[in-house]
Formats: C-alpha cells, structure tokens, sequence
C-alpha cells in the first residue's frame, strides 16, 4: 500500500488540558489510500487526537508532519494560520458527527457544496452549480433538493450533504468525527456503504474516529484502540477485532451486542 | 495642549467643531491609518455626539474633525439636501464650526452624506464623509468579531460569494440592491455602507477622498481618490446597475437615480431624482 513517504505522520502527540492529558504520546504513519480507525470508549480521547491531527487543536507535545502535493512535507503546527486553513479546505476534508457543525444551515444544499469551490476562487456560477450537481448525485441526494436548505433534510441526507461540501475540492485526507452516529441503523449502512465506495473511488486517505467496532471493521484497514487517552493497542483491523490482546480491546469486542 | 482656533465668532460654549482637540487628534490618526491601507476598519473612541446612535453619529465625528474655517460644507441624506437629518446635521456645523454651508455639490469641500453619492462628479480636493450603520461586511456571516477580522486578515472572503451564489439560486439574479459588497484596491472587502448599488460604480476610481464613520461600531475606513473599487460578481452573473424606464418627472434626467413618489389616493405616481442637487441645476439649466 506505500509508495514512498507516508500521508500524515504523528510522533508523541500529547494534549493535557489542565492537569490532565487527553491523549498522551501517539504516534502513528499513515499511508496513502489508508483508512486508519481509531476506536475506544467516551472520554478516551478520540476527538481531541483527531482536532490535533487536523490542526484544530494545538498539541502540548510531539508533531504531526503532511506529505501535501505541491509544497513537500509541512509540520502542520508549524505552518502559518493562512496556510494550514488553505490546506483545511483544498486537500483535507473533515466530516463532523452533527452535521449542523460542519454544514452552513442557512444557505440551500447548492452553495454549501460550491462554498469550497468559492473559497479557493471559483467565480462561475453555472461551473460551480454543475459540480454542485454531479456531487449531489455522487452522494445519493435528489437533485430537486438542490436549492432547499439544510434545515429542511434529515439527519442522514445532512451528513450525505456534508460528506459532498468536503469531498468537492478532491481532499486526498478526509478526517471523520464518528460520521454516522446518531444515525438510525438502516441509514447507517447506506452511508457506510457510500463512503466506502467515495474511499476507494478516489483514492482518499481518511483517519475515522468511531466508537462503533462495526463501522470500524467495514470502513477500516487499521485500527487503533484508545483507553484513557493512551493507545492500548495498534495492528491491522480484522486482526484487532478477531483477536484481541489488550483486556480491554478485548473487553470492547466482547461487548458487541449479539443480533 | 492650547486650542489654537479663535472661537469668537461660533457658540465658544464649546470647542472649534464641538470636539475637543484631542478626539480630533485621535479621529484624525484613525482616518490617516484608514487612507494609508484602503478598506480596512480602524478602531476609534467614538465619542457621544448630540444625536441619537443611526443618525449620523460616526460621519459627524469624522467631519467634525476634519472640518476647517476654510470649509464649505454640503449635507444630503438620501440624496436630499432638505430632509431634517440634513438640515439639523448642516445647522449643527454652521453653528460649532462656524463654516459656511451649501446644497451645490460643485462648490463643497466636504460632503456628508447618508445613503446617496450625488449625481455630480466628485473632483479632486473635495471629501466625500459617509454615515455607516454597519462597517462589517461579513457580519451577517459570521457573528463573531474575533472571526471576521481573521477572515479580513487572510483574504477569505469565499462566504460572501456564497451569499451572492445564494442570491442567484433563490431569485435568479444578484438581488442585493444597497450595501452590495465592493472590494477595495484588491485587498480588503468593503461595506460601501447603505448606498443604492446604483453608485457603486461612482466609488471606483473616484477623484475625491472617502471617509467612512460608523458610530455606533466605532471603526473608520477610507477610499483614497484612484482607487479600484470593485464590486463583486460570478464570470457569468456581471454586476450590474438599477434602471429605470420612465425618465424624472422634473428634470428628465434618464441617468440620475430616480425615487418613486405615490401622489395621490388613486396610486398615480411618478418618477424623480433621489439627488435634489442635482434635479433643481438640471431644471434652472433648461429655463431660458
């Protein structure tokens, strides 16, 4: 799966808040192509790993460098705010788990898509609706939907809507906050079963925070287990989940609820 | 610090120009920064002024300091130079800073206005003063102080696209009719405050000074003379002007900003210039 240099790489990534540390020295490489999950219970520490690796959050300790495309190998906390919100939003992706924060509510579904394309200089209205078109139709959303607002669609269109206005701007690193929860199951599945095709179709890279072992096993192809803020353990998914080491890995896996 | 105006001849209960000597020292550092980087919003101590916030607060306090003995003054307020905020706002001065006054847009050196630029080119030398009611351009997108000063400081001005994308997706066309966004020397977005955007064009490369007050917000900006103006617009969607079909009823003036008046109980209405200036010369110019 490598072709040289890995996408994103961490070393000893610690965050304390207060006296506390939220994830405590993680390192990691991720190779292009690669979907890296991390799993745990609430409260491990997932997101606050996933908000440093975007540079959302500024770490206390430790590195994350980026193999970007054009400007070679950049430490992420080192770049200048203009240049990582550039990056933020032309080769990275980042899918909230409520759509309404990652989603402008109150223009229609059209310009949340276009607003990437806008932002990076797109000044033709008919170019930027077409594109805006062909992702509504890539995500599985009616296209008489284009001009209604967010507000107006339910949870899971919302999070197909918000899966395109990332995608539109061909990120090559998507990073995704548990992308179906709070979704019912059945919904659940269609999505799942739409960013697998997205992830393969287009060769994306995409560090998946979930604390679902089900969507961890179907989307990824690491897995990276968290407890109190630490990594307890690190290997290939089906690996992890079928043959757990950690006694709280296996822990996790043994509270699957049997269907 | 000595006041070195002669107070004799105006009200002396007050200073020259009704400010004290040190606000129109730090307004005019305020508007000497706001020409030196055009379109950016320089905070200032906003004074009380006597009269109510969305009067004319922030453009009184910029004329105010920027007004001499030398000075004639014009006031218009929506393009009328006969509507009470103008004549309280011209009276004002005539009284504090013992200027004299005029409604001709040639003969003024400094023109306060609120919602019009007038019909008349501007020329060099003159001072176009603008009452602003919100500086911020991006505030109906992004709520946040903190967050639309780091969105002017990068340049990214991709959400006001979006509105205006918004705008065509709903109506079919840009609908914004005033306070359409302009961007400045290519740098900085600009609310060009509630002017029709029928003068947009008019602050393009304009040969007079602009000064933007806004009082309630406490920010100053300003278009030196020359400089691009340009208001924003999709490849495919140009900017464009409000036109009318009738020509003014007293004037005849097909290019000037026409108001639509309701004369009479039937609904029977006409056409006017908003610019009364410039309507009154046009009809003296065609008397014989």
């Amino acid at each position: 799966m490598s072709d040289g240099a890995p996408l994103l790489s961490t070393r000893g990534l610690t965050k304390r808040f207060g006296g506390r540390a939220a994830c405590r020295d993680v390192s990691f490489d991720l190779w292009p192509g690669e979907v890296l999950g991390i799993v745990g219970e609430s409260g491990s520490g997932k997101t606050t790993l996933l908000n440093c690796l975007a540079g959302r959050l500024e770490p206390d300790e430790g590195s994350v460098t980026y193999e970007t495309a054009s400007m070679g190998t950049v430490d992420v906390h080192g770049l200048s705010e203009a240049r990582r919100r550039l990056l933020a939003r032309t080769e990275w992706g980042f899918v909230n788990q409520d759509a309404r924060d990652g989603l402008r509510m109150g223009v229609s579904a059209g310009a949340n898509i276009g607003e990437r394309l806008m932002a990076i200089g797109g000044r033709h209205y008919g170019n930027i609706r077409r594109d805006a078109s062909d992702w509504m139709t890539r995500v599985e959303l009616d296209l008489g939907r284009l001009d209604d607002r967010p507000t107006t669609f339910s949870g899971g269109m919302r999070q197909r809507l918000q899966i395109a206005r990332n995608l539109v701007s061909n990120p090559r690193l998507v990073f995704m906050d548990e992308p179906t929860g709070g979704l019912d199951v059945s919904v659940q599945a269609r999505i799942l079963d739409l960013l697998r095709g997205l992830v393969d179709r287009f060769h994306l890279s995409a560090v998946l925070v979930t604390h679902d072992l089900g969507v961890a096993r179907l989307l990824t192809h690491r897995l990276m287990v968290m407890q109190g803020g630490t990594v307890v353990e690190h290997g290939l998914t089906d690996q992890v989940l079928d043959d757990p080491q950690h006694a709280y890995t296996q822990m996790l896996v043994a509270s699957i609820l049997p269907v | 610090m000595p006041d070195t105006h002669d107070t004799s001849s105006s009200d002396s209960a007050y200073n020259y120009a009704y400010l004290d000597e040190q606000t129109k020292r730090m307004i005019r550092r305020a508007i000497l920064k706001a020409v030196a980087v055009p379109g950016y919003q320089v905070p200032f101590g906003g004074r009380e002024m006597p009269l109510p916030y969305g009067w004319g607060t922030g453009g009184i306090q910029v004329t105010a300091a920027i007004i001499g003995r030398d000075d004639t003054l014009k006031v218009i307020d929506q393009g009328a130079d006969d509507t009470t905020n103008a004549v309280s706002i011209r009276r004002f001065f005539a009284k504090v800073a013992d200027v004299a006054t005029t409604t001709r847009t040639e003969e003024a050196t400094v023109i306060q206005t609120r919602h019009r630029v007038p019909e008349t080119p501007l020329k060099e030398g003159q001072i176009l003063v603008f009452q602003v009611p919100i500086p911020e351009p991006l505030r109906m997108l992004e709520p946040r102080e903190t967050e639309t000063r780091t969105l002017h400081a990068l340049t990214e001005y991709g959400g006001m696209q979006v509105s205006l994308y918004e705008s065509i997706a709903r109506h079919g066309r840009i609908s914004k009719a005033y306070n359409y966004p302009v961007l400045v020397n290519g740098r900085y977005m600009m609310s060009p405050s509630p002017i029709p955007k029928f003068d947009n064009p008019k602050l393009d490369n304009n040969a007079a000074l602009q000064l933007y007050g806004a009082g309630r917000e406490k920010r100053i900006y300003a278009v030196p003379p020359y400089t691009p103006v340009k208001s924003l617009d999709f490849d495919d969607h140009p900017f464009e002007i409000e036109t009318w079909s009738e020509c003014c009823a007293l004037c005849g003036s097909k290019e000037s900003f026409l108001d639509e008046m309701i004369v009479d109980d039937d609904g029977k209405r006409l056409f006017v210039c908003s610019d009364t200036d410039y309507c009154q010369e046009r009809q003296q110019a065609d008397k014989p």
